[in-house]
């Protein structure tokens, strides 16, 4: 008997020693990993061990509860001859199990607060990052950089639609990372613009609800290089699940490397706006781009949700007047879901959806959309 | 008592209408509990097209805009078409007799209380069905992806929920005034049943936050078709208003669902241990703690939302104190158990998971009071383990052994035992199969209402959903057994029905007679 009340025991502990074990897995090959990752900051850090300090407590509590309550129900059966007792009430120890756990809290309440405050230490930051939720993508801001660049899912639509073999890092994937040096507090002002999103990298031990009207900060500041996913953790509509972070901390040398190149496409850009492009290379990058910010909702066939969504396929806009599909990208439809995306696509990536649009599926106006006449309509606002 | 219920061989006509225009405590209490469990099934059927989608990674069955639809129809049916409707049937059936009144004090309010409830519910679940889809926010459904971003069909939903409100308020206030006027001579308040008492401090709960609610809700309404912006950062309002006021309603909420379970529990432990309740009065003073604490925590629910410090700290220390009325009932049902004479019928069975697994969802909803740690937890599926250990295996356990339970004293027919236990593991094993996964879901970095995954959570989600189909099995098994029961169970007039059983209820005849306590019994 001793022996089966030993392995059931055992048994109900295992969920727990395994998780206790299983607190040193790395970020990147996470696949079986069990516990809170202990991550790359010192925020991170905190949360890992208060974590790990209650949930310590709690076994412990846990053992001597239930233990208690396997003895009980084990001795005191009527199959073994127990006859009931007929107490009913003691104050004593009434007063104890009140004031025992009581004590226990407020001693945890004392790491509970310098952890919290670790989390809100979020002066005299070295770099400052605006952090914009979108749905379903994020927009980076360097502050003072004049560098900005959305950040979207990479994963194909067919491989989540299982027409094309999964890759490695599916939906770990993104168009560009955000970019950040070791060595540096860099803090994160997280704004949202449409619905609430929130970013989260678990290895920095961030979260931070995304709020449209709301700034929150947050802040990281590590000495590991490497590559860093989180997700969104706020429900913000169809593409919640598709819009992962991914985070690079790169050398300091490194990144102002980086961020000189950044600057340098910013200068070229601006400088080939007027180039002249051809129907078939408008056609190829306006579906790369549709793909990535339009199928989610308008479909990759254009025929919409019927009743949420409408279809582009025969649309009176996208068959009408090329201006009028051009306002409805830069200046969105009110009241609907039908955002700006003014500041979200570059003028030649609106030209070429837009195009897109117009000759694909059936579509078949005829037309060229040139980036300078996206340019011509936002000028001329 | 001049003529009995209307039964089927007076033609289906008046039996219909002895449904309808029932003013019966017992026929509402029925009423109330098989819709209870048809809404139960229908929640259950979403939760299984969830968790057929997340077996594997990629979109297989269901577009994300369809999952959400399921993720929020579950969530709203399950709280407010399963379990709240759950309790109240069990109080309707229960209360008077256990305090020695005929019937409900206002009985018309009781049964337009039950009626509206199938309309809310047909209005909710009809916008599947609609252009548009139904709510696709959420079960807490924050704006602005409630309002500015919602289907037209939001505003079904609006004036469904308005009318779920309306119903428990009205159940709410018949309860505390049955209790209130109706009680036996010398059933004083601190000799009720601990199952009343924990229904009077809920009904105080339901009348003070579900206006709350319904405020929200309206404010919304406004937001959508009247150009206001309460919600609406563009019009000077504000996204997180909106959950300032929902968890004020929505914290109350969830001891709404576990304080009647607590109620259960307390009635069934007793029974099977053949010893008094420990600590009754303990008991007493523990619940109203707790629905006292469930106002003034609500923004535990928000920790990443971006209040300042003083706000986390204060709402982290008040959400702690939880823990210690809380950890009295639990230790008060232990020691209930502690030198008595134990038997595990079904109904016990359920009622220790209860114990176990409800301690256990305790504990993680202490870890989740941490405001640095719940930086981590936040909106992960470590956060949907949590409450399904205390609103499934809380809740929904107490629920199924409260039928257990009480369906002898109802029908006066035994259910088959050995069904019932092979009901009980099945619901055990499948539970914890399904829910502790997701506790290292959750840690490892998987974010809830997640249509899709990263391939390193394929394992555990595998295993969760299979586990998923095991629970929902069980519950088919339940269904099978309670009708099994009411049409060829065993028949019993064994006025007690179990050795160790003790209270009014306990006394009537068994099969209970359609009118109990015509003349009240004196308690002494």
């Amino acid at each position: 008997m001793l022996k089966r009340a030993q392995a059931l025991f055992l048994g109900l502990l295992s969920p727990v020693i395994a998780l206790a074990m299983a607190g040193n897995v790395s970020a990147e090959s996470a696949t079986r990993q069990l516990n809170m990752p202990q991550g790359v900051t010192e925020v991170s850090q905190a949360a890992y061990d208060i974590h790990m300090i209650m949930m310590w407590i709690c076994t412990v509590i846990g053992i001597a509860v239930f233990g208690f309550m396997f003895y009980v129900m084990y001795a005191h059966r009527k199959s073994r001859g127990a006859v009931a007792a007929n107490f009913h009430e003691n104050h004593v120890v009434e007063l104890i199990w009140t004031i025992v756990p009581a004590l226990i809290l407020i001693v945890m309440a004392i790491p509970a607060t310098t952890a919290l405050l670790k989390v809100y230490d979020t002066e005299n930051a070295d770099i400052d990052i605006k952090v914009t939720g979108y749905q379903w993508k994020w927009q980076y801001e360097y502050i003072g950089e004049g560098v900005k660049y959305m950040s979207e899912l990479r994963t194909s639509q067919d491989e989540i639609y299982g027409r094309a073999p999964k890759g490695e890092h599916y939906l770990r994937e993104v168009t560009e990372p955000l970019v950040i040096p070791t060595g540096k507090k860099v803090r994160f002002l997280i704004t949202g613009n449409d619905v609430i999103h929130s970013w989260w990298v678990p290895d920095f031990g961030v979260k931070r609800d995304a709020v449209p009207g709301l700034f929150t900060a947050a802040w990281a500041k590590t000495d590991v290089p490497g590559t860093y996913v989180g997700e969104c953790t706020e429900l913000c509509g169809i593409g919640h699940a598709f819009m992962p972070v991914v985070v690079e901390v790169k050398e300091e040398a490194e990144y102002n490397e980086w961020l000189a190149g950044k600057k340098a496409e910013v200068a070229e850009y601006a400088s080939t706006i007027g180039k002249e492009w051809t129907f078939d290379e408008l056609m190829v990058r306006g579906e790369e781009v549709y793909e990535r910010s339009c199928a989610a909702c308008h479909q990759s066939d254009g025929n919409g949700i019927p009743g949420v969504f409408p279809a582009l396929k025969d649309s009176p806009i996208a068959l009408g007047a090329k201006e009028g599909h051009i306002a409805v990208l830069i200046d969105g439809v009110a009241g609907t879901s039908m955002q700006s995306f003014a500041d979200q696509l570059s003028e030649v990536d609106i030209a070429a959806v837009v195009h897109y649009e117009r000759n694909a599926w059936g579509n078949d106006v005829g037309d060229v959309t040139q980036p300078i006449d996206v340019l011509n309509y936002k000028q001329g606002q | 008592m001049a003529h009995g219920p209307a039964t089927l061989a007076d033609g289906w006509g008046k039996y219909i209408s002895r449904w309808v225009f029932t003013t019966n405590h017992k026929d509402i209490g029925t009423l109330y509990l098989w819709f209870s469990f048809a809404m139960f099934i229908m929640g259950g059927a979403f939760a299984m097209i969830i968790r057929a989608e997340l077996f594997q990674p990629g979109m297989q069955l269901i577009k994300p805009e369809f999952f959400n639809q399921m993720t929020t129809m579950h969530g709203l049916v399950m709280v407010f078409g399963a379990i709240m409707p759950a309790f109240v049937g069990l109080a309707n059936w229960l209360i008077p007799m256990m305090i020695g009144a005929p019937d409900m004090a206002l009985p018309r309010m009781n049964n337009l209380s039950f009626w509206i409830l199938p309309f809310a519910f047909a209005i909710l679940t009809s916008t599947l069905f609609m252009e548009g889809g139904g709510p696709n926010f959420g079960w807490t459904f924050y704006a602005p992806l409630s309002t500015t971003y919602a289907p037209d069909t939001v505003n079904y939903f609006i004036f469904g929920v308005h009318i779920m409100g309306a119903s428990s308020i009205m159940g709410s206030i018949n309860i505390i005034a049955t209790v209130m006027n109706m009680r036996a001579p010398g059933m004083t308040y601190m000799k009720m049943p601990l199952f009343v008492w924990t229904w009077v401090i809920t009904a105080f709960l339901l009348v003070a936050v579900m206006p709350v609610l319904a405020g929200a809700v309206t404010m919304m309404l406004m937001d959508i078709n009247f150009g206001t912006s309460f919600f609406d950062a563009a019009g000077g309002g504000d996204p997180v208003l909106f959950q300032h006021i929902f968890w004020f309603f929505g914290h109350p909420e969830v001891y709404i669902i576990i304080l009647p379970a607590f109620g259960v529990v307390s009635q069934i432990i007793p029974t099977f241990s053949r010893k008094p309740l420990f600590g009754y009065s303990s008991m007493v003073y523990a619940t109203a703690a707790i629905a006292f604490l469930s106002f003034v925590v609500w923004a535990h629910h928000m920790f990443t939302v971006g209040m300042p410090i003083a706000g986390e700290l204060y709402f982290m220390y008040a959400t702690m104190l939880i823990a210690v009325p809380t950890g009295v009932k639990v230790f008060n049902w232990i020691t209930t158990m502690y030198r008595g004479s134990l038997t595990f019928e079904t109904p016990m069975l359920f009622s220790i998971a209860f114990v176990i697994l409800f301690t256990f969802g305790g504990f993680t909803g202490m870890m989740l009071s941490i405001a640095a740690a719940d930086m981590q937890y936040h909106d992960t599926y470590f956060v949907v383990a949590h409450f399904h250990y205390v609103m499934v295996a809380g809740a929904v356990f107490s629920g199924t052994a409260a039928v257990y339970y009480w369906l002898p004293k109802w029908c006066g027919r035994m259910y088959d035992e050995t069904m019932g236990k092979v009901q009980f593991w099945i619901a055990f094993i499948g539970f914890n199969i399904t829910f502790m996964p997701q506790h290292f879901l959750g840690l490892a970095g998987m974010p809830r209402r997640y249509a899709d995954y990263g391939l390193q959570f394929a394992d555990w989600n595998m295993v969760s959903s299979i586990g998923a189909f095991m629970y929902g099995g069980a519950q088919i098994l339940f269904l099978f057994n309670v009708i099994r029961t009411i049409g060829w169970g065993k028949p019993t007039d064994d006025p007690q029905v179990w050795e160790g059983a003790e209270g009014l209820e306990w006394t009537v005849p068994t099969p209970a007679p359609y009118h109990t306590f015509a003349t009240p019994p004196k308690v002494k």
